[in-house]
Parts: structure tokens; sequence; C-alpha cells
């Protein structure tokens, strides 16, 4: 890894991340594309979860962790507290893992 | 900036603590990663504070590990990045109005602020969750990332902790609220299962920005009020 990569690398998610404000406030959105918007943020966070659960690459990622965020997440759904939800989904996977399930 | 932080309530606090906590760990991972795969101490803790996203930043750094050019890193980690753009044009607004709050803002703009932003009932609490989560991720991101890159290969493996399952745990935790929602549920769901077929033959990043086609596919059927 060089310096210039880190730093072409570093520009451009800092162009990403500096286009999404500056596009909403150019594009005067109505109300109906501002709520569209919000949605695929969720969307894409949603589906972020979903790979990051069940992939390694481009992989299946075993069984302890989504058997873990699964724990997690319905504890969430249970209204368990956010630092409970996190720590059941972890000590899950760990344990899953401790006790040889990949 | 000081109204936003009066809104501050120790809920908030302890929630963004548990996700820093769990960033923290995957911080000194990857100090460690980079500095075990030859990098000198000082480029994993340069690159953390200017690109600030710990996905690429493992992607970029295995890319070159595993033989690959620095161009090819440089490749896979804008793909993974792409997603801010959308991000920002969802939760813009809560960064505030100021260019220095947009400047600075935007280099806060990651996938555990903009779910904190999302999951807050009013406007004013999005700013507070935005910032105060930015805030807090990057100083324990770049201090574990320092520690990391000193202690060097020491650190054990953190997917033995489960620690793995914190970031996608938390994550789906914040976006509950959203999902109540049948039209975003049903979007989401569909999105997931688009981004999941894909990630066998897509390279990372691309099948996450792909799910946005849930959202073409659900949002002709919803009638505005």
């Amino acid at each position: 890894m060089t310096l210039t990569a880190i730093l072409v690398l570093a520009a451009g998610t800092y162009a990403f991340r500096l286009s999404g404000p500056l596009l909403r406030d150019r594009l005067k959105l109505s109300d109906r594309v501002k709520l569209l918007m919000s949605t695929s943020a969720t969307v894409l966070l949603f589906a972020l979860v979903a790979t990051s659960t069940l992939a390694k690459g481009q992989s299946f990622a075993g069984f302890a962790l989504p058997i873990g965020v699964l724990v997690g997440g319905i504890a969430a759904w249970r209204k368990a507290p956010f630092v409970v939800v996190v720590v059941l989904a972890a000590a899950t996977t760990a344990g899953l893992r401790f006790v040889g399930v990949s | 900036m000081r109204s936003t932080w009066r809104t501050l309530d120790p809920e908030l606090l302890r929630d963004v603590s548990a996700v820093a906590a769990g960033a923290a760990v995957s911080g000194a991972s990857f100090g460690a990663i980079s500095t075990s795969a030859g990098m000198s101490w000082w480029l994993p803790v340069v690159m953390s504070l200017l690109v600030f996203a710990g996905g690429s930043q493992f992607m970029a750094v295995g890319v070159v590990a595993a033989g690959g050019s620095p161009a090819a890193a440089v490749v896979a980690g804008l793909l993974l990045n792409v997603r801010h753009l959308p991000f920002g044009l969802a939760i813009g607004d809560v960064l505030g109005k100021g260019l220095l709050q947009r400047l600075v803002g935007s280099h806060l703009l990651i996938d555990e602020t903009t779910a904190f932003a999302l999951a807050q009932p009013d406007p004013r609490k999005a700013k507070t969750a935005y910032w105060l989560c930015g805030v807090t991720l990057f100083v324990a991101w770049n201090v574990s990332v320092v520690a990391g890159a000193l202690i060097g290969r020491n650190i054990g493996d953190p997917s033995a902790f489960g620690l793995d399952a914190v970031f996608p745990a938390a994550l789906l935790a914040l976006l509950l609220p959203a999902l109540k929602d049948a039209a975003t549920r049903n979007a989401a769901l569909l999105g997931a299962a688009v981004a999941l077929a894909a990630t066998p033959f897509l390279p990372a990043g691309v099948p996450v920005l792909c799910a946005v086609l849930g959202l073409l596919i659900t949002a002709r059927q919803k009638v505005p009020a």
C-alpha cells in the first residue's frame, strides 16, 4: 500500500461523501423523492447487514455469524436494550465458534 | 452546535459507546494486519484518518497483501465506498447548514452515523446522534488503529470473540424501526435478496448497490400521502 494510493482512495471517498449533502441542496428534491432517498439508505444498509452477515468475500460466511446476528435481531425486535443486542450477537457467535461451529 | 449537544441523552451515549467499542477492536485489528503485511506503522494511521471507512481499508490492504497493485486496491476500496453518496443524499440535512459543518460532517458520513441518524424520531435528535456517533467513532477508530499498528501481530483474531457480529447486529437494531413500514420492509427484503444473489458474481461493494433495484420495484406500488 503506497501513500499515493491512500491519498487517491481518501480523495475519492471524500468526494462521494460530500456530493450527497451538496447535491441534496442543488436539486431541490420533492418530498416524495426525499422519502425515496431515505428509504434507499435503509435498503442499502439492510443489504449491507445481509451481505456482511451471510458472506465472507464471495462465499458463505458459515453458520456462527448469521445465527449470532439473528439472535441479536430477535432481541432487538423484542425491545431489548441496544447494548444487550450487540453483546448477545457477539456472545452467541463466539460461543458457537468455541464449540466448533464455524 | 451548542444546541446539538444540549439534547444529548445517556441512552444515546451508551448505544454509541457500544458500537465504538466494536469499532475499536476492529481498528486495532486493522492496524495490526497492516503492519503484519509489511506497511510502516504510520501508513495505516494516515489511511484511517483520511479514508475513515473500515471496510474499504481492510479491502485495500488485503488486495495489496494478496499481490494486487495499489491501483487495484484503490478501485476495490472506492467501489465499497460508493454507497456513501446515496447516504448523503438521504441524510445530508442532519450535518447542519454551515460550510464547515458540511465539510467536516461529510467526513463522518459512514454506515453507523447514517443508521443512527435514520433511527431518530426527529431532525434535531438525528443531528445530535449523527455528530455524537461520528466524532466518537472517529476517535475510537483512529486511536485503536495507532495502538494496533504499534503493538502489531500480538493481537488475536477478533472473530474468535464474535466481534464480526457486532457491526451487522447493531445496524439491524438501528434499522428495525424503519422496517416497520411495510413498503420499506418489502423494498429492503427484496434489495437484500438481490445483493446476496449478486455477491458470488460481482466485486465487493457492487452487490449492496444493486439492492436499490428492490426499491425501484416496490416504489411503483407506493402511493404517497
